[in-house]
């Protein structure tokens, strides 16, 4: 069954047919995050695919992964295009590698995570948080409710390990 | 198995090279607000291709366009114009659309569907369909694999792009005031072309203190939206010869070359790497020259970053001084390879890449247009005095490369020649 929600004035829809994102999405309803992991090579892929593209194969499981890793990249957004976001700025958009599988099978690759910096309920962080953050900052998954069976997974600043002395910025605040 | 870094072997029979040319180039004006629809700007610059070209509307039997539902069908633009086609196709795409559509012509003759193709660009990108996502597709409802970004405000191609742009400056130690030169450069350019629809010259401090965008944009890091339209007229060299304006040969050309995992390119890293990295491996063997054979380029401005990520990628400085090489002096008219002379998406008007290679083909001719005065033999006797208002043209142009960017993961690109 289709499912419909709506997050911030925003609609958002998983299709009936559209399988591997309803089990995503329903994993992550459950605050469980979970990653289709490959029958045959066994690696994990994110954002969910119909096949593997590490080796093509079609048939897959759904395995639990650890909600915690680091920042790799960000964008702080001033200007937002969508309305859902204006009055929201600044927020900050993650891509965070997660320690699990991290620099496998390159010393390249991560699974790369996206979300945004919110606060311990899944709300988007203010402002005082998003000064904090950078590349290298330690984080930890969280979500936004939006319906049964969706919430968005969301990033939050990992308080229970230690951070590193400094994280990397953007020069101009 | 390892998603690969492979080498690529795409290696073309050397006869490819200079068998093709672009004969015609034409475009509307530049605006925000043009007043018409996608139609008539588009038989508007398919036309002024054409009598660029010195061809006839029976001369022209091939027609492709390139869209993203916002623009009008060959069909229209081709039964305003009286052309009988033998072919054409309309593609879903916006940057890096030119060159690959260019190879697609060329291989549309090889193959004997037709013999002389236009393409064609035509967007009201100002005053209808905002390429920044900007109205009514803002708020559009969010279904399926683009809740992956959409969901979290990730949208517009500066926000998409930003995570490859900060992680350059992290990993390489970029600087803003570095990247800002790009638009510092582009604007000399555009101040230099009566057509560009921004010809103010901006400083870095201008660029530094405009407002932010997303990090690492500030405002004048994006280029224009503007409503226009751009032709190109594509043929044999054989039937080039018989054409108007003086010889600019095809000497290779790549098409929508990507990273792997284009449904989320970020999975693969370094993700300050761009496609340029693989398309370079492509070109430069088959256009048989290498970057310092390169006298001018059109590296895709849609923010300051893509001109310096793409320079970097194809090799014109070594990875990780791309920082530098724009803000050498390098980039800019007067410098060793003046990139974007029209002023470029940041400053002439944002047509998804084909002014670029508009304006290369102008500067191979050696008659780019701009304010030096036409002789008596009704050249343009240019005086390579690059001052404001001034001349564009540079001196001696013999090979020029075009950079066409989709996306962080998606490259086009061409090499041409003087004939």
């Amino acid at each position: 069954m289709a499912i419909r929600g709506e997050y911030l004035g925003m609609g958002l829809t998983v299709d009936e047919l559209d399988v591997e994102n309803l089990e995503y999405f329903r994993h992550c309803a459950e605050h469980d995050f979970h990653l289709q992991a490959c029958m045959q090579c066994g690696r994990l892929r994110y954002p969910p695919t119909t096949a593997c593209p590490w080796c093509a194969a079609l048939d897959s499981t759904w395995k639990r992964v650890d909600g915690r890793g680091t920042v790799h990249s960000y964008s702080e957004v001033h200007h937002a295009i969508q309305p859902a976001f204006r009055g929201k700025t600044p927020y900050l958009i993650l891509l965070v590698d997660l320690d699990t599988q991290k620099a496998e099978p390159t010393p390249d690759e991560a699974l790369r995570v996206v979300g945004n910096l919110c606060t311990s309920d899944g709300q988007l962080a203010p402002a005082d948080q998003v000064r904090r953050v950078g590349i290298g900052t330690r984080v930890r998954m969280v979500f936004s409710d939006v319906a049964p069976g969706l919430s968005l997974p969301q990033w939050t600043i990992d308080e229970t390990v230690s951070q590193p002395a400094s994280v990397w910025r953007y020069p101009q605040e | 198995m390892p998603l690969p870094r492979q080498e690529v072997d795409a290696t073309t029979p050397k006869y490819l090279r200079d068998k093709y040319a672009i004969v015609g180039v034409g475009e509307t004006t530049y605006t925000r607000g043009s007043g018409r629809t996608t139609r008539a700007l588009g038989t508007w610059a398919v036309r002024n291709a054409m009598l660029d070209a010195g061809l006839k509307p029976s001369d022209i039997d091939g027609m492709l366009s390139y869209q993203g539902g916002d623009s009008t069908s060959g069909t229209f633009i081709s039964g305003d114009l009286g052309m009988r086609l033998n072919f054409y196709m309309d593609v879903m795409g916006g940057g890096s659309s030119t060159e690959a559509l260019i190879g697609i012509a060329i291989g549309l003759i090889e193959a004997g569907c037709c013999k002389v193709v236009a393409i064609f660009r035509s967007m009201n990108g100002y005053s209808q369909v905002r390429i920044g996502g900007t109205g009514a597709r803002s708020a559009a409802p969010i279904v399926g694999d683009i809740l992956h970004n959409r969901a979290y405000g990730w949208q517009s191609a500066g926000q998409s792009f930003a995570p490859t742009f900060m992680r350059h400056m992290y990993d390489y130690g970029t600087k803003p005031e570095q990247v800002a030169m790009v638009k510092v450069a582009h604007s000399h350019h555009a101040s230099n072309n009566p057509k560009a629809y921004y010809k103010k010259r901006f400083t870095v401090e201008d660029v530094l203190s405009s407002r932010f965008i997303c990090k690492p944009l500030h405002l004048l890091d994006c280029c224009v939206e503007t409503d226009n339209a751009t032709a190109i007229i594509v043929t044999s060299a054989e039937r080039a010869r018989d054409c108007k304006q003086p010889l600019v040969l095809i000497r290779g050309v790549v098409g929508r070359c990507n990273k792997p995992r284009l449904d989320m390119h970020y999975q693969h890293g370094p993700i300050s790497t761009v496609a340029g990295y693989y398309a370079r491996q492509i070109l430069w063997p088959n256009a048989g020259v290498g970057p310092e054979d390169i006298d001018i380029t059109g590296s895709y401005d849609a923010f300051t970053f893509t001109t310096m990520l793409q320079l970097e990628d194809y090799g014109f400085c070594k990875k990780g001084d791309g920082g530098e090489y724009v803000s050498s002096g390098a980039i800019q008219l007067g410098g060793r390879r003046p990139n974007n002379t029209s002023g470029g998406h940041l400053c002439e008007g944002y047509t998804h890449g084909m002014n670029m290679v508009i304006e290369n083909t102008r500067q191979l001719r050696h008659d780019a247009d701009d304010s030096c005065p036409v002789g008596a033999d009704g050249k343009r006797q240019h005086t390579y005095d690059y001052r404001e208002g001034g001349c564009r043209q540079v001196k001696n142009v013999e090979v020029s490369a075009n950079l066409g960017w989709a996306n962080p993961s998606t490259a086009s690109s061409m090499v041409m020649r003087r004939g």
